[in-house]
């Protein structure tokens, strides 16, 4: 058994190295693109503009200035942080910086990443106010952030269920449930660009989805079934036999902790430290809906596909055999085992549904925002904020959650900055704990 | 197969990183993680929080308030008391999976205020607090580069070698002795079973929140080593990823044994160091070929050696190397 369980960590360490650089190996760079846009959305570059680069010790990169499509790009001797100042007085004429005190941005740059630096700039004929408009409280800006937060909540929802189940199940808290998303993500983009050809050379003639990409709806199918497929591994090889060896389950929820910082250190040594995004569907423009609120068609359709599922999950378990074992399970598991139901085959499932579920939510996830190999950890706060939130363990308390969650952090921008909303989100998880740990959904016996 | 690697180069790097200032940094961060989840048993995965509140309180010390630098570490160790109070009032009281969460979702949330700009005027955001380690550096007593044997360190290192060892000593053996005392049984009574500690009388939330506190203290002071270590504080060096660093050194020596995490944080960098610098050597050298792992990516690789041994350690020896199995029982509650 002990074996059994080194030989499979070896032959999966094996298989990251071997399975690096599917992708080219680019250089570290810091990027700046500059863009103004007029008063009818349209966006044109500002060429010429003079940058000079530091590295976080003050000392001197390299400077230049943007090109033709308003591009400065300047490779950097390694990762780190870099500081990007501009020179305002090389600007164009009537062209501005929207803040004149933001002369220089610092960006980290990730091992084989692109650091990309903000400037906003403006032509002065909104008087700067293209940035100020966004941050009033309007109805409209009320109705977008609301959609987009029910949007991003159903994705949390969809991603979270698998880690309700599983502890519900198990007890286990699966500190790497959010590696099966960024894993659904990976393995969409993989099959979308590249095909099995990426990793096995000697298929690069072989029609698609072998020796090329395919279009992100087939990669999505194909991701959502290597999803199942990972949540089935994971059981087999890792925890099925933690779980006979009687190893308990602190120990277990550490081992979950070695196994995601484990995943996604490979996905960076497979996929590099860029900013990923698919190679369909990238550049939709929105529509406006009822005057209100701006959706592009992918964004209609995730949503459609998202709350489909759900309710499908929903019925799976509410109305069939397996899903009333699922609960069965979940509320008592002596008594379950004793009536009858095969608890491991069930558990198995749990890990099968939840790595499906969330590898459909890191393909959404993926099309909807641009990520790069911290997708995992990035959600996992989220994932636990909507989990602990609608109640860890209870069935529907991820879906409640994961949309509360979701919300919460699109509309807390109404009122605290941007880069701060997934502090708020975890700030009220942390207000949550203290008034009803339970969760929303979940019995006040679940702790104590 | 030729093997021409500069194994000298090999080790003089490992030895002197293995008892380097991040050793340093580890074993006092693993002794104060050992108070929280050796002795009290309280599941703490923010850990690097603490330290960052140590060597923010530090620094802002400093540069806002301009307090004498040996205040100032006090300063840093009273932020970190602060944020143990703040964690463990919501948390204490519930199951020990919680506590989890809820460390980790906080230190996360220290670092994204800090490099907020909306604090940028206390922390100066992603650039973090440079200019503040002066006073340490001119009252440093070493000068030159230090040489001997296979060690080699500047003179700062050298510093922080020579005084932050002297410091974890005194700690290891503060903590012995805490840990022998009435209070120290009362933690372990804690950990085996909070249930029958709370029927002796005792007040098991006020026991684990001395814990919390305690152990927050000693990270929040290795969090002013590293500070001064870097002579910056930047947020993005308090990442979380670290706590779980801390917590392969801290199973790697064995929990719950007073001189563990000490000899768990240097076979942590042994190891670390040892495996990175072998695998450059070998990318160096053409063995393994560029198209396998290229070499900017070799710093990349002590993750994934840190994921495989932490579970596997978990697994197969969760006691480590010193500890014992009867103690480290690692139960639920």
């Amino acid at each position: 058994m002990k074996n059994r369980l080194v030989v499979s960590l070896l032959l999966v360490l094996a298989g990251i190295l071997l399975l690096a650089h599917p992708v080219a190996a680019e250089g570290e760079a810091v990027q700046v693109r500059l863009q103004v846009r007029d008063a009818a959305g349209e966006r044109t570059p500002v060429v010429g503009a003079a940058f000079s680069v530091v590295d976080a010790a003050g000392a001197d990169i390299g400077s230049g200035a943007t090109d033709d499509e308003g591009v400065f790009r300047l490779e950097v001797p390694g990762a780190g942080d870099y500081t990007l100042t501009i020179d305002p007085a090389t600007l164009p004429e009537g062209i501005v910086l929207a803040n004149t005190e933001a002369t220089s941005v610092t960006v980290t740059v990730n091992p084989g990443g692109t650091g990309n630096a903000i400037f906003a700039v403006s032509d002065g004929s909104d008087g700067g106010a293209s940035l100020s408009a966004e941050s009033g409280i309007t109805g409209r800006r009320i109705a977008q952030l609301t959609v987009d937060g029910i949007k991003l909540g159903l994705f949390l929802g969809m991603a979270a269920i698998g880690l309700s189940l599983i502890f519900g199940t198990t007890g286990l808290v699966n500190f790497a449930h959010s590696e099966m998303i960024a894993f659904g993500f990976f393995a969409a983009y993989f099959f979308n660009f590249y095909g099995l050809a990426g990793v096995f050379g000697f298929m690069a003639e072989w029609p698609a989805p072998f020796g090329d990409g395919v279009n992100l709806i087939i990669a999505a199918g194909i991701a959502v079934v290597l999803g199942a497929g990972f949540g089935w591994l994971l059981d087999a090889v890792l925890f099925s036999p933690l779980r006979r060896m009687g190893v308990s389950l602190i120990a277990q929820l550490v081992v979950t902790i070695g196994l995601s910082v484990f995943l996604r250190y490979g996905f960076l040594l497979v996929f590099g430290g860029n900013q990923r995004f698919f190679r369909d569907y990238t550049a939709q423009r929105g529509r406006t809906y009822l005057g209100l609120v701006d959706l592009t068609n992918k964004d209609l359709l995730t949503m459609v596909i998202s709350i489909v599922v759900l309710v499908i999950v929903g019925l799976v378990l509410a109305g069939t055999r397996i899903g009333k074992a699922m609960r069965a399970v979940s509320d008592n598991r002596d008594l379950a085992e004793s009536s009858g139901i095969d608890v491991e085959r069930v558990i198995r499932l749990v890990w099968v549904a939840g790595g499906a579920l969330a590898a459909l939510g890191g393909v959404f996830l993926g099309l909807s925002e641009t990520v790069n190999w911290l997708l995992g950890f990035r959600m996992l706060l989220l994932i636990f904020a909507g989990v602990t939130l609608g109640g860890l363990g209870t069935t529907y308390g991820a879906l409640v959650g994961g949309l509360l969650v979701g919300m919460g952090i699109q509309l807390s921008t109404l009122f605290i900055p941007i880069e701060l909303k997934n502090a708020g989100a975890l700030a009220v998880l942390i207000g949550v704990l203290l008034f009803r740990p339970q969760g929303i959904l979940g019995r006040a016996e679940r702790i104590g | 197969m030729m093997f021409a690697l500069d194994m000298g180069r090999v080790m003089q790097e490992t030895m002197t990183q293995a008892f380097g200032p991040q050793a340093v940094v580890f074993a006092m961060a693993a002794i104060g993680l050992n108070i929280h989840f050796g002795y009290t048993g309280l599941l703490n995965f923010g850990h690097i929080g603490f330290l960052a509140a140590g060597a923010y309180g530090t620094a802002i010390a400093i540069t806002s308030w301009s307090i004498n630098p040996l205040l100032s570490i006090g300063v840093g160790i009273i932020f970190a008391l602060i944020l143990a109070l703040m964690l463990g009032v919501p948390t204490l009281r519930l199951r020990a999976d919680y506590l989890a969460i809820v460390t980790i979702a906080a230190a996360e949330i220290l670092r994204l205020l800090a490099r907020s700009t909306a604090l940028r005027g206390v922390t100066r955001g992603a650039e973090g607090l440079n200019e503040w380690a002066g006073g340490f550096q001119n009252a440093n007593p070493f000068t030159g580069i230090f040489e001997f044997g296979p060690f080699r360190y500047l003179p700062m290192q050298m510093a922080i070698v020579v005084f932050g060892w002297l410091a974890v000593i005194i700690v290891s053996i503060l903590v012995w002795l805490l840990m022998r005392s009435p209070w120290g049984r009362v933690l372990k009574a804690i950990r085996e079973d909070e249930d029958a500690a709370r029927a002796l009388g005792k007040n098991a939330y006020w026991f684990k929140m001395q814990a919390l506190m305690l152990g927050g203290a000693v990270a929040g002071f290795a969090g002013f080593i590293q500070a001064v270590d870097k002579a910056t504080v930047q947020p993005d060096t308090f990442v979380p990823p670290i706590t779980f660093f801390f917590w392969t050194a801290l199973i790697l020596g064995g929990a719950a044994r007073v001189f563990s995490p000490v000899v768990g944080a240097i076979l942590f960098w042994f190891i670390i160091v040892f495996s990175e610098s072998f695998l450059s050597e070998l990318v160096a050298d053409g063995t393994i070929p560029d198209s396998i792992l290229a070499s900017t990516e070799v710093s990349n690789v002590r993750f994934l050696i840190m994921g495989i041994l932490l579970m596997t350690l978990m697994v197969f020896r969760p006691q480590g190397i010193f500890g014992d199995r009867e103690e480290m029982a690692l139960d639920d509650r």
